[in-house]
This record gives structure tokens, C-alpha cells and sequence, in this order.
């Protein structure tokens, strides 16, 4: 069997983690291609021949795949499609974008936020926030897949797949782009980090956030918010953890002011430690924290940078 | 233009949900359902449209069962004009999955023609976020998923969209399928008057026999299971202790 993925790749660079996590699992089914698409792509498609697991890469590099419209990259899998029994990509919003068109044009469903491959045709994923754990078999000729990265290790280098260039397929000229507003940071990216220090609607403010910022660079971490942060305005829309949001699942997760909606337990309560810091002692987030501490989060979390500073 | 929006009946927000003991699916009878909180949020933007004068026209659509009509009530009292339930299965256990749910919203499409579709980004149930999408390659439209923002530019609409990285505007030509985000806007609550109101406004059913559509899943569940549950942990008394436990668990 034949897996075409789809690699990640922002800006003519491969997000190699997201990625290398997504081989992981396709290799559980079947010798893997990577397909890097961009305006510049030859960089990431080199990277991707170094994934352990990967037997070929195509690079198309063309300017109307430069910003990862769903229309014309939709269009690109679907030409390169007979070849392969898989399509798979790690479950980016790039990826969830794009691979649900795919599959209404291939005729088949899609299977998102897998987060386990039982065989070729058999996956589990999560539904109703996490709450249960479906196991689906498809009928479908091709399966069309987002892998969860929060759940599968990165394949490892050391590979050396042949790179092949691959022309564009037929723009539909659809949709056009305007702009991004990507925030620049030296941290490191939230679904890959080790550490993720998160704040919720306790912190009040978008200044006071400037303390979760501070604990998390003093721990080399990734700053995640909940819902009504993000809502609230204290917090980018792409710091959201949860159902609806991005999932991470670090060694160690520190929740403050949270409360521990289902919604936000979602996509973090696969951490390996997590702690939470809540002047409520009865806030649901104790539930599923490994170390809990009832405290206002104004003088724990300023003490807790400085001792671990 | 016209605009229409599938709002789909689900489990409440804030349901605990339970798993059947005999792992064939979650337990739906006698719980709460209500619309899908994303498409709250689409019919309030069509709303919006309407009010600004962009929109002539709100037909809200929902696929299911029965009940659903229950949902398309509240997208009628919040303010849609018009109602389409497409009945496709008679058991409340039975999801419709995204590729059938697209296929026959495109049969209502292709009858209505609208000019702009707004779904929400994803079921809270199944967590698919997937129909909207198939709906633009079926229709061969163009899409704008996970929105947070709309504006209707002449022939075009203006979104920017909620990505991994931040923010993306992008320009899509109408007809359009937008998916909306939560950042979209606050829906309203229907007054009791517009609530006594929804029920005299039109309500038509159909049956996905009447529009040609096979429902038959192309998914099989063959389980439903309880995730792993976290063990309970302890309380710590104090930052300082709080410190000592992370050092000791090698985690700072
Ligand atoms: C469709 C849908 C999708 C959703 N998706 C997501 C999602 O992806 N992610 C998500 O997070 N939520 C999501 N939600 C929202 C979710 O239901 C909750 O509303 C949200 O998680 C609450 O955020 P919070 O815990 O920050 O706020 P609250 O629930 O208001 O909790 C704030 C907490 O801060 C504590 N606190 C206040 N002041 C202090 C202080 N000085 N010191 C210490 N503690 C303090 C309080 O005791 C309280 O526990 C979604 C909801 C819906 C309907
Ligand atoms: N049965 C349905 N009836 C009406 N709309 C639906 C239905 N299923 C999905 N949708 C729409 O598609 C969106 C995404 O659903 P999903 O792809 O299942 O996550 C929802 O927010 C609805 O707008």
C-alpha cells in the first residue's frame, strides 16, 4: 500500500515536527511519499527526504500554492491521487482546510484527529471533546486522513529519499490571498513544545498576561490560553488549547486561572504533568491535575518565575 | 443574495456526555440538545448580513431527524426567514456523516441558489470539521474555513480566518462557503416574542430520499469507548513545596 502525505510547509519551510509525527503514523501504512507544495518548496522537501520512513518526496513549487489555498492544493492532491490507498496529514488548520476537500472530490470521507491506526482501514478518534473514543472502519476505496501529532512520536532522521519535482495542476482561481498576520516569537511552537504554561479568564488582563509570559520564558515554554482568554482579548486566537483549538500534549502543562472546562481538558489532559494554580479549590482543572495549589495566581505565579528563575 | 445556513442538532455544550456500557456510542436519550454553538454563531452573522443589507434573504437548513426541527425553530427566533429540514434518519442514535450531510445540502443548493453558505467549523459531536469543506468541492466553490471575521465585497467576500500561525485574509469569489469560528460573533438569544413569532414562519420538510441522496456511512463505528482517565493527584500547600515536587518528578 501507498501513503501520499502532505507535508506541512509554511513560508517554503517544513514545520518538521508536525510533520516527521504525521510519517510515524503513515508508515504504519504502507511506503510513504511526501508531498511538499509551496511558491518555495525545495528547502522543505529537502528536509522531508531526511525523515526516517520516507521513500519519496515530490516537490511542487508554484506561486499558487504559497499560501496554502484550500482550492488549488486541494486540486494538486486529487491529480497525484490514483497512485496512493492513504492520503494523510498531520491535523494542522492548513491540513483540516484542505484534506476534506480532497476527499468530497475523491468521493470518499474523511477521517479527522486520528489518534491511533488499528490497520489499514481501522482508526480511532476523539468526539464530543474528548469524552469518548470512536473506532472507525472505512469502506471507502481511499482513505483520507488528519493524524492528531499531539499522540504519535516524530519519526527520527537519517533517511535519504529521492526528491522528484512535479509540476502544478490546474488553478481553479477561486480564492486569492491578502495578508497574514503570523506573530513572530522566539518561543517555542505550542503543539511541539515541551513545557506549555497556559492562563485563563483569572489572569484579567491582556497586560497581566505579561505574567504567564514571564513564568513560561523563565521554563523555556510555549504560552497557551484558554477560550475566554482568547475571547477576552488577553491572548492571540492562536494560543487557544482545546476541543476547538490546538492540542498539546507536553511533559509538563501548567493551567493558571483556568477552570477546567471539558472543553479545555480536550487539548491538554493528554500531558504528561499537569499543575494548575486556581483561588477556587472546587475549579474542576484539580481534577486532572497531578499537582494542584489553591492559591491567587498574583502572588504564586510571580514567586513560582522567580524560584524557578 | 440569499443566504443559508446548516445548523445542525447536537448534544448540549454543557452535557456531561457517558459512554453506552456495551461501547455502542454515547447515551442520547432524555439529554439535552441544542443547535451546534458554531452555527449560533453562522446564523448570527447571516443575521448581521441581512440587517446591514447585504443579505435579502436567511434559509436555515438542518439534516436529521425530526427533532431537528426543534433547532431550526431557534435559527427562526433568532432571526432566519425560512426553514428546510431534511429528514434522513428516524433514530436520534443515527449521525449523518459530513459527505452525506454536504450531498444533500448541495441538492437544497442547487434548488435554492444562494449566494453565500454559512456553516459552522465543526459538530461539537462528531468534531468532524469537515462539512463545510466537502460542501465547496462538491459544489466547486470556493471556501473560507475558520472565520473570524466577513465582509461582503461586491462579487468577492473578504475573511480572515483563524490559522495555526494567526491570522490569514483571503479573498473568495461568490458563491462562497464560510465556516465560522468562535471569534466570529456574540450570537444573540431569541426574545420570547420573536420565539412566538418563529412559529408561524415556514418550515418545509424533505426527506433525502426526495432529494436522491444515499446516506449509507461509509464509516463503520465498531466501538465507542471511555478515554483514559487521569489518576487523581495531590494538593500542594505552597509554591515552595509546589517546586520541590516538579524538581522531584524531573519536570523542571
Ligand atoms: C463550541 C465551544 C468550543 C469551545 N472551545 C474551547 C477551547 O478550544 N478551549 C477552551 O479553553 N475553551 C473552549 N470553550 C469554552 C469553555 O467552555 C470555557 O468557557 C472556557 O474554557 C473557560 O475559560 P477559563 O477557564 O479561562 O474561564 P473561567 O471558566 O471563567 O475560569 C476562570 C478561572 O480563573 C480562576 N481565577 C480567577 N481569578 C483568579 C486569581 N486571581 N487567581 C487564581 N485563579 C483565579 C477562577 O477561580 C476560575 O476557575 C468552548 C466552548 C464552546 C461552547
Ligand atoms: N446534520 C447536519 N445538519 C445541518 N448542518 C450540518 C449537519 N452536519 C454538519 N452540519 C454543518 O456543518 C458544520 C460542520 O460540521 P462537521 O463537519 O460535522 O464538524 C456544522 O457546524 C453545521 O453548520
Amino acid at each position: 500500500m501507498a501513503v501520499l502525505l502532505l507535508a506541512e510547509v509554511t513560508g517554503g519551510e517544513l514545520a518538521l515536527d508536525a510533520t516527521a509525527k504525521a510519517v510515524t503514523a503513515a508508515a504504519a501504512l504502507g511506503d510513504v511519499t511526501v508531498l511538499c507544495a509551496g511558491a518555495s518548496a525545495a528547502d522543505a522537501a529537502a528536509a522531508a527526504a531526511k525523515i526516517d520512513g520516507v521513500a519519496r518526496v515530490l516537490c511542487a513549487e508554484d506561486a499558487i500554492y504559497g499560501h496554502r489555498l484550500a482550492e488549488p492544493t486541494a486540486a494538486l492532491i486529487v491529480s497525484l491521487a490514483g497512485d496512493y490507498s492513504h492520503i494523510v496529514a498531520p491535523a494542522t488548520t492548513d491540513a483540516k482546510n484542505i484534506l476534506p476537500r480532497v476527499a468530497a472530490l475523491l468521493d470518499v470521507m474523511v477521517i479527522t484527529d486520528v489518534t491511533a491506526v488499528v490497520d489499514a482501514d481501522t482508526f480511532e478518534r476523539p468526539v464530543y471533546a474528548g469524552n469518548a473514543v470512536q473506532t472507525v472502519q472505512s469502506a471507502d476505496a481511499v482513505k483520507v486522513l488528519t493524524v492528531r501529532t499531539s499522540t504519535f512520536d516524530a519519526a527520527g532522521d537519517g533517511g535519504s529519499a529521492a526528491v522528484e519535482a512535479i509540476g502544478a495542476a490546474a488553478d481553479p482561481g477561486l480564492s486569492a490571498w491578502v495578508e497574514d498576520k503570523l506573530a513572530a516569537s522566539d518561543r517555542p511552537e505550542l503543539t511541539s513544545a515541551g513545557i506549555v504554561v497556559s492562563g485563563g479568564r483569572g489572569v484579567g488582563s491582556e497586560e497581566d498576561f505579561a505574567l504567564i509570559e514571564k513564568l513560561a520564558d523563565t521554563l523555556g515554554a510555549a504560552v497557551g490560553a484558554s477560550r475566554a482568554a482568547v475571547d477576552s482579548g488577553y491572548a492571540p486566537n492562536d494560543w487557544q488549547v482545546g476541543q476547538t483549538g490546538k492540542v498539546v500534549a507536553p511533559e509538563l502543562y501548567i493551567a493558571v486561572g483556568i477552570s477546567g472546562a471539558i472543553q479545555h481538558l480536550a487539548g491538554m489532559k493528554d500531558s504528561k504533568i499537569i499543575v494548575a494554580i486556581n483561588k477556587d479549590e472546587e475549579a474542576p482543572i484539580f481534577q486532572v491535575a497531578d499537582f494542584g495549589l489553591v492559591a491567587d495566581l498574583f502572588e504564586a505565579v510571580p514567586a513560582l518565575t522567580e524560584k524557578l528563575g | 443574495m440569499k443566504v443559508l445556513v446548516p445548523v445542525k442538532r447536537v448534544i448540549d455544550y454543557n452535557v456531561k456526555v457517558r459512554v453506552k456500557a456495551d461501547g455502542s456510542g454515547v447515551d442520547l436519550a432524555n439529554v439535552k440538545m441544542s443547535m451546534n454553538p458554531f452555527d449560533e454563531i453562522a446564523v448570527e452573522e447571516a443575521i448581521r448580513l441581512k440587517e446591514a443589507g447585504k443579505a435579502s434573504e436567511v434559509v436555515a437548513v438542518s439534516i436529521g431527524v425530526k427533532q431537528a426541527q426543534e433547532t431550526l425553530r431557534t435559527a427562526l427566533a433568532m432571526g432566519a426567514d425560512r426553514a428546510v429540514l431534511v429528514v434522513a434518519a428516524d433514530d436520534v442514535d443515527t449521525d449523518i456523516e459530513p459527505l452525506a450531510v454536504a450531498k444533500i445540502l448541495k441538492a437544497v443548493i442547487d434548488d435554492e441558489a444562494p449566494g453565500l453558505v454559512i456553516a459552522g467549523k465543526q459538530a461539537i459531536d462528531n468534531d468532524m470539521n469537515a462539512t463545510g469543506q466537502m460542501l465547496a468541492a462538491l459544489l466547486g466553490w470556493s471556501q473560507a474555513t475558520f472565520a473570524s471575521e466577513l465582509d461582503i465585497d461586491g462579487d468577492a467576500a473578504r475573511v480572515t480566518r483563524e490559522v495555526d500561525g494567526g491570522l490569514q485574509t483571503i479573498s473568495v469569489k461568490l458563491p462562497a462557503i464560510v465556516t465560522a469560528d468562535l471569534r466570529l460573533n456574540e450570537p444573540r438569544y431569541a426574545s420570547l416574542p420573536n420565539i412566538m413569532k418563529a412559529k408561524r414562519k415556514p418550515l418545509d420538510e424533505k426527506t433525502a430520499a426526495d432529494l436522491g441522496v444515499d446516506v449509507t456511512p461509509r464509516l463503520t463505528v465498531v466501538k465507542t469507548a471511555e478515554p483514559a482517565e487521569r489518576q487523581a493527584g495531590i494538593m500542594v500547600g505552597s509554591v515552595d513545596e509546589l517546586v520541590e515536587k516538579l524538581k522531584d518528578a524531573g519536570a523542571v
